[in-house]
């Protein structure tokens, strides 16, 4: 195995670290305090929902409905938990339970996960617009506290990216049941033949899935005080594109949490960076996946490098 | 396993992957004509015939993509639709007689986007969802900036053709017919159709025997994209002219009508009158929600537990794992 190919992390860091000195380069006034605040302030929740599709791919199923879900959130964060706080915490927990249970019912049916999870963002888009028929709502005064929390030397959004990054690495790289989880997403019939059930694995990484969604939406919601029920429905592409962008593969179980949330600020940068080089905007998209191509395409040098596994 | 040889031919009939589609479609039409007493029947079939038609279109190049086998799907379909329309649009600007040159346009478009695809999945080995997605917004920017916001309308003949009526069905239905025609033989009866399906069901196997795995796949992405044009092309001159999010609906419904027309998503199986039927019910469904009047929020939530009962009945009843 070649070092490349044994530290896929790399990939992510550099093409973040390219990107960081490039709009620095443009924009040293990005530079400070305020400026990385600025440029990183939307990544929070687009990292967590990065992580919530990790949990997916991690088990070898795919997500469609993150960007639904995490609309739903949003809405239902910014109607009941901050009218009726007690019905909100249980809506949201509700929803972590049956983000479980369709990982349950995937894998004991054997289900195709693109095709439910599609069928689900259907189902959350239409229970948003149930509670938000029109855009508005308002966020709970401690949610939006949090997120525009100014902490000593290191802005709220790079600090949030640290902690999401270290927590998750600790539940799914270092703890025994991640490892576990991780092996479903290797090879599900020996994790199963060593005695572990592994419906309800899935129902686990789903639900964890789950819980990482509703952080997502109500950290988005902590940003922008307000929701409607189209808030986030890109984050189901940028995250998957996120978790890919961060070493993660789609089978295998090989997926990097720290990777994740880097690809997911990689993604945030990309956008702020294309603002700053002035260019017009009919190519912002384009340049968005023109630079989406670019960091894929090292990921040659570390498929090759290293031998057939 | 199966009990085949005491089947009856009704039975064997039902066990069809089509039919539920069908089925399906059938009492959503029947539960809207429920409501007007029978009235109006002609004029739902028509809409839905028209409308279907488009999602047929794409839903049957999703289909050959889905049955390349697992991590195989096309998401740049929006996009490619945006692009050919609005590009093919421009290049008519209105004037009349410059319909096949937009045709053409159109095709070439969806030559270029497939080649294109291709290349990111084959050359740069990328997995085909981040492939096709990342590639979608450099059509998306090439559209919008080709457009310029502009709303051109089709040439006046197109237009007519394109909301038009042959013996009583929509011109475009008749289009989407004869597509699915030409994919059913493609895939039932030549050799390109047995390649694509052996390369669905194994890779391995396939390359193993011989078959050009590789051709078949360049393909495959090839004719998706000409068939997302196609729909494009024919969607905005049906509709009077190309929007950006014209194409937008149909990367869920392209999916969606693959699953419900009893495709296997896992690849390697493909079913082409199913999709039709999927593309009829997916239209005839928002349309009952409609006279029922349900709004959106409730529309969403029952198409959405629809797709999953749907999936949930077609692996109940699967036999072979």
């Amino acid at each position: 195995m070649s070092f490349l190919s044994r530290h896929r992390i790399i990939l992510p860091v550099v093409s973040l670290a390219v990107l960081l000195a490039l709009t620095f380069w443009m924009q040293p006034r990005a530079m400070s305090y305020f400026g990385l605040n600025l440029l990183f302030n939307l990544a929070v929740p687009i990292a967590l929902a990065t992580v919530a599709q990790m949990m997916i791919i991690m088990v070898n199923d795919i997500d469609l409905s993150t960007g639904a879900f995490v609309s739903l959130v949003a809405c239902i964060t910014a109607t009941f938990l901050n009218d009726a706080p007690l019905t909100g915490v249980l809506i949201l927990a509700a929803l972590v339970l049956s983000y479980a249970a369709m990982g349950a019912v995937i894998h004991a049916l054997d289900l195709p996960a693109i095709v439910v999870t599609l069928g689900m963002s259907f189902v959350w888009g239409g229970l948003a617009l149930f509670v938000l028929p029109s855009p508005g709502g308002s966020s709970p005064g401690w949610l939006r506290t949090l997120m525009t929390v100014k902490p000593p030397y290191i802005p709220m959004a790079v600090a949030a990216s640290i902690i999401i990054a270290v927590v998750t690495h600790l539940l799914i790289v270092r703890s025994g049941i991640g490892t576990v989880l991780r092996g479903v997403g290797g090879n599900a019939q020996s994790v199963a033949r060593a005695g572990w059930q592994v419906t309800w694995l899935k129902a686990l990484a789903y639900g964890l899935a789950g819980l990482f969604g509703v952080f997502a939406g109500m950290a988005l919601v902590g940003l922008t005080t307000s929701a409607d029920a189209n808030i986030a429905l890109r984050y189901t592409l940028l995250s998957i594109a996120g978790v890919i962008l961060g070493g993660g593969e789609f089978t295998g179980g090989k997926v990097s949490p720290v990777g994740a949330v880097i690809g997911a600020l990689t993604l945030t940068l990309a956008a702020s960076f294309l603002s700053f080089m002035r260019l017009p905007p009919d190519w912002q998209i384009g340049a968005q996946g023109a630079i989406l191509i670019l960091v894929l395409t090292a990921r040659l040098l570390f498929a090759r490098k290293g031998p057939a596994a | 396993m199966s009990t085949a040889p005491t089947k009856s031919a009704l039975l064997q009939g039902f066990t069809r992957p089509w039919i539920w589609a069908w089925l399906a479609a059938a009492l959503a039409f029947a539960a809207t004509l429920g409501l007007t007493s029978g009235r109006g029947a002609g004029e739902l079939a028509y809409a839905a015939l028209s409308f279907g038609a488009f999602a047929a279109i794409v839903g049957m190049g999703q289909m050959l993509v889905i049955t390349l086998g697992p991590g195989n799907v096309d998401l740049s379909i929006p996009a490619t639709m945006t692009l050919a329309a609005t590009l093919a649009l421009k290049t008519m600007g209105s004037d009349p007689g410059t319909a096949m040159l937009g045709l053409a346009v159109a095709l070439a478009v969806g030559l270029a986007v497939g080649l294109a695809n291709f290349a990111l999945i084959y050359l740069l080995r990328l997995p085909p969802i981040i492939a096709t997605l990342a590639a979608s917004l450099v059509y998306q920017s090439v559209a919008i900036w080709s457009n310029r916001g502009l709303r051109i309308k089709p040439p006046e003949g197109l237009a007519d053709f394109a909301t038009g009526r042959f013996l009583g069905l929509p011109n475009v239905a008749w289009v989407g017919l004869a597509l699915a025609i030409a994919v059913w033989v493609v895939l039932e009866r030549s050799v390109w159709g047995r390649w694509l399906l052996a390369s669905g069901q194994n890779l391995r196997a396939a390359r193993l025997a011989g078959v050009p795995v590789e051709a078949v796949r360049a393909a495959t992405y090839v004719a998706v994209a000409v068939m997302a044009a196609l729909a494009g092309y024919l969607l905005a001159s049906f509709s009077g002219g190309a929007a950006l999010n014209m194409g937008g609906e149909y990367l869920l419904m392209s999916i969606a009508v693959v699953v419900i027309g009893g495709s296997s998503i896992a690849g390697g199986n493909s079913n082409v009158p199913g999709v039709w039927g999927a593309a009829l019910f997916m239209f005839l469904v928002v349309s009952t929600l409609n006279s029922y009047g349900a709004g959106a929020g409730v529309r969403n939530l029952l198409t959405g537990a629809i797709i999953i009962a749907i999936v949930i009945a077609a692996s109940t009843r699967r036999v072979r794992r």
